[in-house]
């Protein structure tokens, strides 16, 4: 029993860990230019495609996970020079129309590629083990313990960086008011070029770390989307902690409220209860964030003032 | 029909372009009744299932742009309604309530109420925080659709014959484009009451200004409300066409993709255009099945279509009509 | 004294920020009552409150007798409370005729009346024309009011408030950015108002203050130091130190 909610409590940690990832850069995008970006989830699906596509030539994890990061990173720059800064003036309506095409254009142009069946990415040799824990109750792997430690490290760096460093300080007045943030002198445009890049490489990274995990498909983009937008909402849109205990929250609900669920629809005997069990697990994440744009409609931390 | 009681030395504002005219309508009306028949002349039948097809997509499009485009409510949810509604004609039929009297109605009902609910809720958020909330409403419902077994799950709801019309064998697909036409027609009947009433014009101010609208003493709330329930049910009733069209319903339809489609044909007809429901999904349509024959990589097409349509006619087709007339008009009195 | 609008003890909190600290004001029916004050002194944020757009934390606001202080905007638009605002807010892709329409229909009620044509209803045409006549607005029916000067925006934003019928004014800087001949009409404008209609003005323009008000209230700090007839006020010395002062500082410096 205890083992069984020891393993759900780490890959909750670890769902959570990357959604954080993914959050990260959307709320900095939401939150300093104002831009509702569809097609986030889009940059995560393309990186673990690049992931996927660089391991073919590469054997060192490592490099794969860094090559796949860069490419992915330059590719968010340029289409935030391209497109995204002329999107920023636009109307939200329009925005959402323009990413809703580079999801369409990005999910072809994957199936284009790669072809319509989901690519595995081999899982590197020596981080395909387990580890005991709780004496040998526990077997849990390597690999899911290793994607903890990288997103509590990124979740360290990112502190370290929005709080602690000037550009960090450039960014967070960019997300409480960027208007003034212009007309105190910060060099807006760079500032935005460079976040977007750094949302890409975030969502990347965690595109690449689940693929071994999960099998890399076009429409796993849209699958993180929806979590990844109910996390900023839960957590306030702008603010990095915000996001980070959104995620959180949300990966722990998610991922504990399955087994709730599934446990207690299988005690009484309902079928397809694993099913129900995921799906009513998710809904309990929507409701949250409905309930939590009733009460504190700028969520739990908000960064506007 | 009211003629347009609009002398002609006043100029065109976002709230006469959202009328239409009595003379374009009946025009319509008839290209629309002689198509299926010179469909059937040519020996392309296939082409009037299309047209049936173009027409319940064109009803379901015109319901968002009663919210969206009049309302100024962007809402990515609005595939639930319509599976909504879809869902209650195969579900009835499931439980052996075929007859169109009872099955319509209660689509339009149940996807109205629906409606309602989610608007209840959203309508008290504004801007992006508006968006998401749509958009996880619409998950919620796609996740209910897909888990309960009631539902039938991945494959959804067959129906072993369409709709029961006393006197009409929708079986027929002749007939049924003619019912799907009748039922079209009454609900654009209604909707041109809606936006011509004082209600359809508080709509209208409240998307120019809704700051300024709630300043002179309307209860905007409960305006965008109804406008949200209204624009649900009318999305119902094209939900209720679409299942007896594809004998029956998957959870596929309330996917937020779908949304995302209706309000690409919102957008390409002209949002806040009488017309830009039905032209929207004409083209939407119509360039699908034209691309779709040379290609599959239809999506790809669309996507890099979507893209030059947002950066160069962001307010659609018939904006560009306008522009058109306004080119026009400048040259000819210069 | 027959007072119109009470405002008792009136307080609004953001986070830390008192905005409106313990407020209390009385206008007289029919006055011309002015509102200044040194920026930031909680003059939008008082209006706000009065027109109810912003719930009070705690404190009255009584309207003819009435409390009103929980009642949403559109209520008290209907009991005789409108507002113009200092950024203009109007429907800028519409024309003048359109926008006072818009303010008459709401005045006429029948919100969701969802039968019948709106366009051409002779009521409402009547009531847009009337307002348009009252601004000054009258041969300007037809004009976008995006192609407006910034004067006749000014005036439009009179108009849409008047248009409603009220018996209550709240002007938030009606002359913001006007030349002096736009300033000098609008004064005109507001002073033709008077018995008729009461009018609470929050203006910067001292000379029009001093020229239209019958009585003035000085808010400094969300709290109204001062009210009075504007020459008791002009004299009064805490009137002048918190807020004429520090202009005087300021033209010394200059």
């Amino acid at each position: 029993m205890l083992a069984l909610i020891l393993e759900q409590s780490l890959n909750g940690l670890q769902y959570g860990l990357m959604l954080f990832l993914l959050a990260a850069g959307l709320t900095l995008v939401f939150g300093i230019m104002d831009l509702i970006n569809l097609a986030h989830g889009s940059l995560y699906m393309i990186g673990a495609f690049l992931a996927a596509a660089f391991s073919h030539y590469f054997q060192n994890f490592f490099v794969v996970l860094v090559l796949a990061i860069a490419a992915t990173a330059l590719l968010g720059a340029v289409l935030e020079k391209v497109l995204y800064q002329h999107l920023r003036r636009m109307t939200h309506l329009s925005q959402v129309l323009a990413t809703f095409a580079l999801i369409l254009i990005a999910n072809e142009s994957m199936t284009m590629v790669f072809g319509a069946q989901p690519v595995m990415i081999g899982m590197p040799e020596s981080l395909s083990g387990s580890v005991s824990l709780l004496g040998d109750e526990l077997q849990y792997p390597v690999y899911r313990l290793l994607i903890i430690a990288v997103g509590i490290a990124v979740a360290i760096g990112l502190y370290v960086l929005v709080n602690k460093t000037r550009l960090g300080m450039w960014i967070r007045a960019g997300a409480s008011n960027p208007t003034m943030a212009a007309t105190m002198g910060i060099r807006i445009k760079p500032l935005f070029t460079f976040v977007f890049a750094l949302g890409a490489a975030l969502c990347a990274l965690a595109g690449a770390l689940l693929g071994p995990l999960l099998a890399v498909s076009t429409g796993m983009g849209e699958s993180i989307l929806i979590p990844a937008f109910e996390v900023i909402v839960i957590g306030g849109i702008g603010s990095m902690r915000g996001a980070f205990v959104g995620a959180l929250l949300v990966g722990m609900i998610d991922t504990l409220g399955r087994l709730v669920m599934t446990s207690a629809f299988k005690f009484f005997a309902v079928s397809g209860a694993a099913t129900l069990g995921a799906t009513l697990a998710s809904m309990l994440v929507s409701l949250l964030m409905v309930g939590i744009l009733f009460f504190r409609p700028r969520g739990l931390f908000p960064a506007r003032g | 029909m009211a003629p347009r009681l609009i002398p002609a030395h006043r100029p065109e504002t976002p709230l006469t372009a959202g009328l239409p005219g009595p003379w374009t309508a009946i025009a319509i009306a008839i290209v629309l009744a002689a198509y299926p028949l010179l469909m059937r002349e040519l020996g392309e039948d296939f082409y009037i299932t299309l047209g049936s097809r173009v027409l319940i997509l064109a009803l379901a499009a015109s319901a968002l742009n009663l919210a969206l485009g009049y309302g100024g409510m962007i809402s990515l949810g609005h595939a639930a309604f319509l599976g909504a509604g879809a869902y209650t004609v195969a579900a009835l039929a499931g439980q052996g309530i075929n007859s169109a009297w009872i099955a319509v109605p209660a689509a339009v009902a149940i996807a109205g109420l629906a409606a309602f609910l989610v608007g209840a809720v959203s309508l008290r958020t504004k801007g992006v925080y508006f968006i998401m909330i749509t958009l996880a409403f619409a998950q919620l419902f796609y996740y209910l659709a897909v888990s309960l077994p009631v539902f039938g799950g991945d494959d959804g709801l067959q129906l072993t014959e369409r709709s029961n019309v006393p006197g009409i064998k929708l079986e027929n697909d002749l007939a049924f484009y003619y019912f799907v036409l009748f039922t079209a027609g009454l609900a654009f009947v209604l909707l041109y009451r809606l936006v011509s009433s004082r209600f359809g014009r508080a709509l209208l101010a409240i998307r120019e200004n809704e700051r300024r609208v709630a300043a002179v003493g309307y209860p905007v709330f409960r305006l965008k409300l109804m406008a949200f329930t209204l624009s649900g049910g009318l999305a119902g009733l094209a939900g209720a066409l679409l299942a007896n069209l594809s004998m029956g319903v998957t959870p596929h339809t309330l996917a937020w993709q779908q949304s995302g489609l209706l309000m690409v044909m919102v957008v390409i007809g002209g949002s806040g255009y009488f017309w830009g429901g039905i032209t929207g999904a004409a083209i939407f349509l119509l360039l699908e099945e034209a691309v779709s024959t040379h290609t599959e990589h239809w999506n790809l097409v669309l996507g890099v279509l979507l893209l030059i349509i947002v950066m160069v006619a962001p307010n659609g087709v018939m904006s560009l009509r306008e522009r058109v007339i306004s080119q026009f008009r400048r040259k000819s009195t210069q | 004294m027959n007072p119109i609008l009470h405002v008792e003890h009136l307080v609004k909190r953001f986070g830390g920020l008192v905005a409106t600290n313990d407020c209390s004001l009385e206008v007289a029916s029919g006055e011309i009552h002015a509102l200044i004050g040194p920026n930031g002194a909680g003059k939008t944020t008082l209006l706000a409150q009065l027109s109810g757009e912003l719930a009070s934390n705690s404190g009255r606001i009584l309207f003819q007798g009435r409390d009103v202080t929980r009642l949403p905007v559109d209520k008290r638009v209907a009991a005789g409370m409108t507002r113009s605002y200092q950024i203009t807010t109007l429907f800028s892709k519409l024309t003048v005729r359109e926008n006072l329409a818009v303010a008459v229909q709401a005045r006429t009620g029948r919100f969701f009346d969802v039968f019948g044509t709106v366009a051409g209803d002779s009521d409402i045409e009547d009531g847009a024309a009337q307002a348009a006549e009252s601004v000054g607005l009258l041969d300007m029916m037809e004009r976008v009011v995006g192609t407006l000067s910034h004067g006749k925006q000014r005036a439009l934003e009179l108009g849409m408030a008047l248009a409603c019928k009220p018996k209550l004014l709240l002007l938030d800087e009606p002359m913001a950015g006007t030349d002096p001949e736009e300033s000098q009409r609008m004064g005109d404008l507001i002073h033709a108002l008077r018995g008729e209609h009461t009018v609470i003005l929050v203006e910067h323009d001292m000379d029009a203050v001093f020229r239209l008000a019958d009585r003035v209230s000085v808010l400094v700090a969300g709290h109204v130091i001062a009210t009075g007839a504007p020459e008791a006020i002009r004299a009064n010395p805490e009137v002048v130190k918190a807020y004429l002062g520090d202009e005087e500082d300021e033209k010394e410096a200059a």
